[in-house]
């Protein structure tokens, strides 16, 4: 071994993709105690719930799903792209993933800001005066979406290093580890999304 | 493979990468120097907070204010409860020992993923120096015990977000550590090294990765709860805006209880390696030692509600969760059990790391069995939030795992550094320690039995007598301590030239020269039979 040998990496495809899926299960966890919260108010507070939920916008909620739902099938076509070594379809797909998750982040905004106009955010004197589980379901509400919105945010800069990747031809067929770990990531968001929906936007 | 002493090699300690000098360590994506910085910084760690609890026990050596006031000592055992807990025993042996020698007991190069082991390491770091920044910013240090409970934890003025946030990412630096381990071992074991040929160390490491990985985001839901909570008043713990503050007391031990399974799963995988070696014997019930860590773990996840016996919960829960806390004690006799019957018959050599692991047993029994004095209904709410709790926790914790720890130092620390410390004077500093130790605590459970109630500044005079004998006590183990600290730290230049098996052990890792080479292993070591076989006798299989 010279006095120079530079430490060499150890590159294993089925560890990276181990080590993602048991992240994303503390994903799920972390997400899991919010809904554990959730359940525990909503059995104390259930008319609270149903009366406050009626108040959230159904149809940006829906809308969102969908942008939602399509952002996951394209990133998945996206690997199956890469796989068929066709790397413009595969960047075409990721970039169309980015903008369905632009225009969810857009559509969260406006959602956001219609609710901060009517003084509803968390500590306002609006809250405060509201029943105390109409109070809980916004605390909870923002906390969930917030939190969302930061993995979206995540999700977001993962997705463009793989477009810049894919473009430079770094993921190619034979090393697309990366992408296929920004897929799972952004599967896992999506998937979190469609337990947020009904049960903040549909309990009404 | 054959001892290379003599050999021509670079250890991993003289080796030079990309990097010179400094940046070749803080750089390094090398398990072992990974591992020696964070014995670095924990051991720094450790001997801030010990100070911490010096000046507490000062302050008690009297009735009264005696050095300093009320609100100073509610920062201190708080801030001594936050590192000693999130930065030392949590992380500690598993990030030390478990990135030391996790992968020269399987037989790898590496852990996994080197690079998100530096990572965690530098995570680590930004929160261990957060929580000490904690303690000068803002607005006075955090008193709301490491256990931030709610309401207190909202209300208070001073800097809790601060130390709140540290714990959040240590958490996260632990999750990541945890997923690095899982995967190494699934991944990365030698050929022919199964599950069940294992050494039982790495066993303990799997165990804990497994509660690492799927306990510490529900603390870190909660940190970020009682953070939102504080900035926004959302109120999910605040009874005044509807929400519950038992609420957070069962997120918090939901994590905190597996947690001190985190804590002493990798001392009992110490121990595990020690006794063997030094009774030249295989280890009695490799079996049962190996399914009783993931026994221990998974039962640990379901016993948190014996932290909540006074809180009000069900007279249901309270039974089910008190027999889950007399269950989860089998596992862990189990393993004591298996230890005193491996040095039986064994010809035993009580060097200091054998010292420690003995001194393990005993401590940790102690601490076990006034455990389950708390986990049965009627006595614990006698000795609820009491310095009999105290005592119990510190004789786990400090008795177990810190004991642990320090065999595993003197069991590894010629493999570490290739050097030898001065044995002599380590059993001197282990009988000043094991002195120290048992004056300073053991007062602490009968005064605690009568009454005398933790985290208190002040005390009545009946307390005085058990007070003092703590007092001197803890002088005595922090002397111990130091004499501990100045022979590592004086043969670690100086000292004797180490054989590459100074304690004729026959796991992989004396198997290489001391220091370890950088790769561990020239060539991959390939594995025919379980580990600790010394040769044929009438004992082995």
């Amino acid at each position: 071994m010279s006095d120079h040998a530079v430490h060499s990496e150890h590159y294993d495809r089925e560890a990276g993709k181990l080590g993602m899926w048991i992240f994303l299960f503390t994903e799920l966890f972390l997400f899991g105690g919010l809904f554990l919260v959730y359940a525990v108010f909503r059995a104390t507070y259930s008319a609270d719930f149903h009366e406050a939920a009626s108040e959230l916008n159904t149809f940006i909620g829906t809308l969102n799903t969908v942008f939602l739902l399509t952002s996951s099938m394209t990133v998945a076509m996206s690997i199956t792209a890469i796989q068929k070594n066709n790397r413009i379809l595969a960047f075409m797909l990721i970039l169309i993933t980015l903008l369905l998750a632009g225009l969810f982040m857009v559509d969260k905004y406006i959602e956001w800001s219609h609710e901060f106009a009517y003084k509803v955010y968390p500590g306002s004197e609006v809250l405060k005066n509201m029943p105390r589980g109409e109070l809980l379901f916004f605390g909870l509400y923002f906390m969930m979406t917030g939190l969302h919105a930061l993995h979206v945010f995540i999700g977001m800069i993962l997705l463009t290093i793989n477009l810049v990747k894919v473009k430079k031809g770094i993921i190619h067929r034979d090393n697309y580890l990366l992408l296929e770990n920004s897929g799972l990531y952004w599967h896992l968001v999506d998937l979190i999304w469609i337990f947020l929906f009904p049960l903040l936007y549909l309990v009404s | 493979m054959t001892n290379q002493e003599g050999d021509h090699y670079i250890s991993y300690l003289d080796q030079q990468g990309k990097y010179r000098g400094l940046l070749s360590w803080l750089l390094s994506t090398d398990h072992k120097r990974i591992g020696l910085m964070y014995f670095y910084v924990i051991a720094t760690f450790f001997f801030i907070a010990v100070s911490l609890g010096l000046l507490m026990r000062t302050e008690l050596i009297a009735p009264g204010e005696t050095i300093m006031s009320p609100q100073t000592y509610n920062g201190l055992f708080t801030v001594h409860g936050i590192i000693m807990i999130f930065i030392i025993v949590i992380p500690g042996l598993s990030v030390v020992f478990g990135n030391f020698f996790l992968p020269i007991l399987i037989g790898a190069k590496d852990v996994a993923f080197p690079r998100l082991n530096l990572f965690s390491f530098y995570l680590f770091l930004l929160g261990a120096i957060m929580a000490v920044l904690s303690q000068f910013l803002g607005d006075g240090p955090p008193d709301t015990g490491w256990s931030f409970y709610v309401p207190y934890s909202v209300e208070s003025s001073t800097n809790v977000i601060f130390a709140l946030t540290a714990a959040f990412i240590l958490g996260f630096s632990s999750i990541l550590t945890g997923i690095n381990f899982i995967v190494t071992i699934h991944r990365m074991r030698a050929p022919g090294m199964t599950f069940m040929r294992m050494p039982l160390f790495p066993w303990s490491i799997y165990a804990t990765a497994w509660i690492q990985v799927l306990a510490t985001p529900i603390i870190g839901i909660t940190l970020l709860m009682v953070i939102a909570e504080r900035l926004f008043g959302i109120g999910f713990f605040d009874p005044a805006l509807g929400g519950d503050p038992i609420l957070f007391q069962h997120l918090f031990w939901i994590y905190s209880h597996p947690a001190v399974y985190i804590m002493i799963l990798p001392a009992m995988g110490v121990v595990t390696e020690i006794f063997p070696t030094f009774s030249q014997k295989p280890v009695f019930g490799y079996t049962a030692i190996a399914i009783s860590s993931l026994t221990i773990a998974f039962i640990g996840y379901f016993v948190w509600g014996h932290h909540m016996f006074t809180s009000g919960t069900s007279y249901f829960s309270r039974l089910f969760f008190s027999l889950l806390t007399f269950l989860v004690a089998v596992p862990s006799a189990i393993k004591v059990f298996n230890w005193v019957a491996t040095m039986y018959g064994g010809s035993i050599d009580l060097k200091p790391p054998l010292l420690y692991a003995v001194g393990f047993i005993f401590l940790f029994m102690i601490g076990g069995l006034t455990g389950l004095i708390q986990g049965a209904l009627a006595t614990n709410i006698q000795v609820h939030d009491t310095a009999f709790v105290v005592a119990h926790f510190h004789y786990i914790i400090f008795g177990g795992m810190g004991f642990a720890a320090f065999a595993g130092i003197h069991y590894w620390y010629p493999k570490m550094f290739g050097k030898m410390y001065n044995i002599r004077f380590a059993n001197i500093a282990w009988v000043v320690i094991f002195t120290g130790f048992n004056l300073f605590y053991f007062p602490q459970l009968v005064i605690g039995m009568q009454g005398m109630p933790r985290r208190y500044f002040d005390y009545l005079p009946q307390f005085k007598t058990g007070q003092v004998i703590s007092t001197i006590g803890s002088y005595i183990l922090v002397t111990g301590l130091l004499m501990m600290l100045i022979n590592l730290l004086a043969t670690r230049k100086k000292g004797k030239t180490a054989p590459a098996n100074p304690w004729k052990g026959v796991t992989l890792e004396w198997q290489i020269p001391s220091p370890p080479p950088l790769e561990n292993f020239d060539v991959i070591p390939e594995i025919k039979r379980r580990p600790y076989f010394f040769g044929e006798s009438k004992n082995d299989k």
